[in-house]
């Protein structure tokens, strides 16, 4: 096994398709065409798309200012005007951010600011966070803010249930229209719909290399790699992204690379990445030579359920199944089982103090974990984007000491 | 065979020299202070003169603590939480749950009957309830911090302190004091403050036992969480000592496993 782990090199190309996806649509918000929409993660990117917009992703950004430590000075911009400490602060470091004119598109691709949007679309499987963060900038630009209402703690997703979403999304085609200038298609929905298949297909057999032992990716990687799959999906650029990515997995194995050199531990991420502290925890990772395989933030981005011959229900229904928006019955067997597949010998849950619906450590999980299935975990404090919550040493000592824990028992 | 643990905590730096069946020979403890290095040489020196011993005869010496990288005579580190359930496990070989009082962190970390650790919890990001917290409430209370123990002893009656946090508490206690508490009652009131915080930690089941400073300073507060759980809860000889004994115990079952390998 080798002990050398060169870098990926798809990466420079999916630096390219982030440099013109951001560039289409700075040029999109200055020309005034095609329409600006922003989209929630899991909005209905799709239904978008096929409409004509440029499509932009808030939650994106907010990564990104979290990534670059730049939330932590526009953070309190927005605790300024209102926007409490304790909600999501990736909508605080977004809003601060604009309060205060910087973004780090400039720095990485020479954008002044964020493109102005014609409409804002919203899907609260997130959280409400999102609706509040969509129609701040709605009534800034006053533009519409429209979105979509998913159920929440759904156990079995019930047929009521999709055909509401269903609904709810046709609702939204009268106004796209009507900013769009553009007619629905039924037709370009499917393509669409069948092309973001494409990419969540493989966006899964990407994190599959995660189960190999060794590890071919880990969850710092997945973080990386999930751009295309997050902005991307529903166009072809994001499906030849992913095949060259997993091209290059196939010779990265066969060569015998790993994701951690040496592994010896293999762990499962629960909750958000703490973005302005990912660097500090895949070298703390590498030094314990403790691989974390599998996590529920980077499979959110898989949608089985899409299908471009029923492409309503079946967004609706991909929508609905998402993990954040389950049960705990739902969400401890969805966990297990990836437990199982990927070998995890324990759980790190990130609380993140701002995301509660990304956090689920808050109500015994972690204990049924152990008590029910044996299986070890460790709750870490901290945050996806405001660092006052994270304390570095803290987390260390946590982390080394569950490692120490885990190979105690296995010795 | 001589074994040495030193464990750089956040407020004092500790070195144990033990002997191959975990006695202690020597001891120090230190405050930290500034430069970690500097305190933990200083500390091994002391111990060592207090041991009788050469600091080269000293076969294995394993780090703990914030400052355990800092500890540049040390072959490894571990994590306090491995050298405290270490040398509670030393004292008491049964099932265990230890609870820790740190100058920052709290801990509970319980041990089956082979010494193992099964789980382990630390306080989150605040303070309320370890040492720093009764540090800064004795400075409010212009107090000496030795002082505390007998205080809570002598109160006749105990004032209710309800904030999670140190500052909140400070101004609760400021209030009490305008109302004309006692100070003996705002201190047993503080102690109930961290028997609280650490029993809302985790269950604190089968034989509990008490390290640290704290509880080495303190020691009416494991008399006060033995009342809470209706058992008694069980100190090591050295409370202090005991994250850089466990420390020691770690140097001297490595080195046994090395010599087994040879």
């Amino acid at each position: 096994m080798s002990e050398k782990t060169p870098p990926i090199q798809a990466t420079k190309m999916m630096k390219k398709l982030m440099a013109d996806h951001f560039l289409a649509l700075d040029r999109a918000a200055a020309e005034g065409s095609p329409k600006v929409a922003w989209c929630t993660s899991v909005g209905p990117a799709e239904l978008l798309i096929a409409m004509g917009f440029e499509v932009y992703y808030p939650e994106n950004h907010g990564a990104l200012l979290g990534a670059s430590r730049i939330a932590t000075d526009t953070i309190p911009v927005a605790n300024a005007i209102g926007y409490s400490p304790d909600i999501c602060s990736y909508l605080t470091a977004d809003v601060g951010a604009f309060l205060k004119g910087i973004t780090p598109l400039t720095k990485a691709y020479g954008i002044k600011g964020v493109p102005k949007p014609d409409v804002l679309v919203f899907n609260t499987n997130q959280c409400r966070d999102v609706q509040d963060w969509f129609e701040w900038y709605g009534r800034h630009f006053n533009v519409p803010a429209i979105g979509v209402r998913t159920h929440r703690g759904v156990g079995e997703v019930r047929e009521y249930m999709v055909a509401d979403v269903a609904q709810q999304i046709k609702d939204l085609i009268p106004t796209l229209e009507k900013v769009s200038g553009n007619k629905f298609d039924i037709d370009r929905l499917r393509e669409v719909v069948g092309l973001s298949k494409q990419c969540t297909e493989q966006w899964r057999a990407v994190l599959e290399y995660g189960a190999r032992v060794p590890a071919q990716m880990n969850f710092f990687d997945h973080t990386i790699h999930m751009a295309p799959a997050v902005v991307l999906r529903g166009r072809p650029e994001a499906i030849e992204y992913y095949n060259t990515l997993l091209a290059e997995l196939v010779e990265r194995e066969k060569a015998g690379y790993s994701a951690v050199p040496g592994e010896r531990l293999r762990l499962y991420w629960d909750g958000m990445p703490v973005w302005g502290r990912l660097r500090m925890l895949a070298e703390l990772m590498n030094e314990l030579k403790a691989a974390i395989v599998c996590s529920t933030y980077c499979n959110s981005w898989i949608f089985g359920a899409f299908d471009a011959a029923d492409p309503f229900e079946s967004m609706a229904r991909a929508y609905t199944e998402l993990f954040i928006v389950r049960d705990e019955a739902y969400k401890e067997a969805y966990m297990l089982e990836h437990v199982e597949r990927y070998g995890c010998q324990g759980i790190i849950f990130h609380d993140a103090k701002t995301c509660p619906n990304n956090s689920n450590s808050r109500y015994g999980l972690p204990q049924r974990f152990a008590e029910v299935h044996g299986v070890p975990s460790l709750v870490i404090n901290g945050d996806l984007n405001d660092l006052r919550c994270f304390s570095d040493e803290q987390a260390k000592t946590n982390i080394e000491a569950f490692v120490e824990q885990i190979e105690e028992m296995a010795a | 065979m001589v074994f040495g643990g030193i464990d750089i905590g956040s407020t004092a730096t500790k070195a144990a020299l033990i002997d191959d069946s975990g006695a202690l020979l020597g001891s120090a403890v230190r405050r930290s202070g500034v430069d970690f290095t500097a305190s933990a040489n200083l500390a091994l020196e002391e111990a060592a003169k207090q041991a009788g011993v050469d600091q080269k005869d000293i076969v294995g010496i394993f780090s703990c603590g914030y400052g355990r990288k800092n500890a540049t005579m040390a072959q490894e580190t571990r994590t306090e939480i491995a050298c405290h359930a270490a040398g509670a496990y030393h004292h008491f070989p049964q099932a265990l749950t230890v609870v820790d009082i740190g100058g920052q962190d709290n801990k509970i970390i319980k041990l089956n009957a082979k010494g193992m650790r099964t789980s382990f919890k630390m306080n989150r990001k605040c303070a309320a309830g370890t040492g720093a917290f009764l540090e800064e409430m004795a400075l409010r209370l212009d107090l000496p911090l030795e002082s505390l123990d007998q205080l809570a002893r002598d109160a006749q009656e105990e004032a209710t302190l309800g904030a999670y946090c140190t500052v909140f508490t400070a101004t609760e206690v400021l209030s009490k004091i305008r109302d004309g508490v006692k100070v003996e009652a705002l201190v047993k009131g503080l102690f109930r403050s961290v028997v609280k915080r650490v029993m809302e930690m985790d269950i604190l089941e089968g034989t509990v036992v008490m390290t640290g400073g704290v509880a080495a300073h303190n020691p009416y507060l494991a008399q006060m969480l033995s009342e809470e759980l209706g058992r008694q809860v069980l100190l090591p000889p050295r409370p202090q000592l005991n994250g850089a004994w466990g420390a020691a115990i770690l140097a001297r079952d490595f080195r046994a496993r090395q010599l087994a390998r040879e």
